[in-house]
């Protein structure tokens, strides 16, 4: 298809698209006066019935949570999915540098200080920060994807201070792998428990507390926001550490395509098969 | 607004050279939704809906669709993770990011 027959075909599935559109725009409610059935009603119950005055979190967390389960597992599988997708390909090997490694590092210059400082200067905050939005997911507008992403980018920071190695070596792989399957596991884990105890699964069974917001109160929901926290920062920690292996793979010559030996008769799946 | 964000992250798909653009264009499309949620939970004159120092009664927007919003952007990020494996194993098997030009390797 020539790029002019497919701007055509795009045109005609815009005008459909945008006629669609509107006729759904018309159908929505007016803006700022949304008559949702469930959102007056948690609104009107959340903070009395969970303690916990996020109530965003409250229904993640809480409400919702089997949904978040899945969400979870969503960001389980993909960070699965990369590590498969970016092994190592047949025909794909590590050739040794045609050079020396110490040869080749000092013609490039290396990380300037400017970049050092500043990513070692906001790492511990950073940390620090990620900590705090994954353990007040009761309390503000925090919880455990926001906190974990946040940690992540600490280790991300220490990749830029330092070396690829500096990252690896504060996050092996075994260990991510293990935290990842400890966060995952661990939001089921605490469904089950309130199974065990003859509830449905995911009950909030842990004594709320008294005080709306504070750290102890919301029973289940800063556990499972903990959790969460692990699961996310363990699996974009992999994702960022898979791409920048791959990066330094590329850099340094270390791999070889097997595009020689592809032909285009063989299908794509043929091609992936390890 | 919706619609703005949605056609400009379509036309970028349609028009790109390069896969990497591709994708930020899905993920500029799938921002229209949250744009579209938070929208529709938007209440005259309603606060966000966390009570840590203000009235339990005090008007809020719907917080229902804002958790929606919150595994909207996990599952783009999942998402945004992925096709970014495949292009980079796209460019180490072709040489090339160009969409085009994966297109005639097929054949």
């Amino acid at each position: 298809m020539s790029q002019r027959q497919r701007l055509i075909l795009f045109s005609v599935a815009m005008a459909g698209l945008a006629a669609c559109f509107g006729w759904a725009a018309s159908g929505l409610p007016g803006f700022g006066n949304y008559p949702g059935p469930y959102g007056p009603v948690i609104l009107h119950d959340a903070v009395a019935q969970t303690r916990a005055t996020g109530v965003v979190s409250a229904v993640n967390f809480d409400y919702r949570g089997f949904d978040t389960l899945g969400e979870e597992f969503i960001l389980f599988t993909a960070a699965a999915g990369l590590s498969v997708v970016l092994r190592r390909l047949r025909g794909e090997r590590e050739r040794e540098p045609d050079r020396e490694p110490e040869t080749d590092n000092s013609n490039k210059p290396g990380t300037s200080a400017a970049v050092k400082v500043p990513a070692l200067l906001f790492t511990g905050p950073t940390v620090l920060i990620g900590w705090w939005l994954a353990s007040h997911a009761q309390a503000n507008p925090s919880g455990g994807f926001q906190g974990g992403v946040t940690l992540a980018s600490a280790l991300a920071l220490v990749y830029l201070a330092g070396e690829f190695i500096a990252f690896r070596r504060l996050s092996p792989v075994m260990l991510t792998d293990a935290v990842e399957a400890a966060g995952a596991g661990g939001f089921a884990v605490i469904g089950l428990i309130a199974l065990a105890m003859g509830l449905p699964y995911l009950d909030n069974f842990v004594p709320l507390g008294t005080i709306p917001g504070s750290v102890s109160s919301g029973g289940t929901i800063p556990l499972i926001s903990f959790f969460v926290g692990l699961e996310v920062a363990a699996a974009f920690t992999l994702i960022i550490g898979e791409f920048l292996e791959q990066t330094l793979l590329i850099r340094r010559g270390l791999w070889i395509t097997s595009r020689s030996s592809w032909s285009p008769g063989s299908s794509p799946s043929a091609c992936m098969g390890s | 607004m919706v619609a703005w964000i949605l056609a400009v992250g379509l036309h970028g798909i349609v028009t790109s050279r390069d896969l990497i653009h591709q994708i930020i264009c899905l993920v500029v499309v799938q921002s229209s939704t949250y744009v579209l949620l938070l929208g529709v939970g938007y209440v005259t004159g309603g606060v966000a809906p966390y009570f840590y120092d203000i009235s339990q009664r005090a008007k809020a927007v719907d917080p229902v669709v804002q958790a929606l919003t919150l595994t909207d952007i996990v599952v783009e990020a999942a998402v945004t993770a992925l096709l970014l494996s495949f292009a980079v194993q796209a460019h180490k098997r072709f040489g090339t990011l160009d969409p085009h030009e994966l297109v005639e390797f097929r054949g």
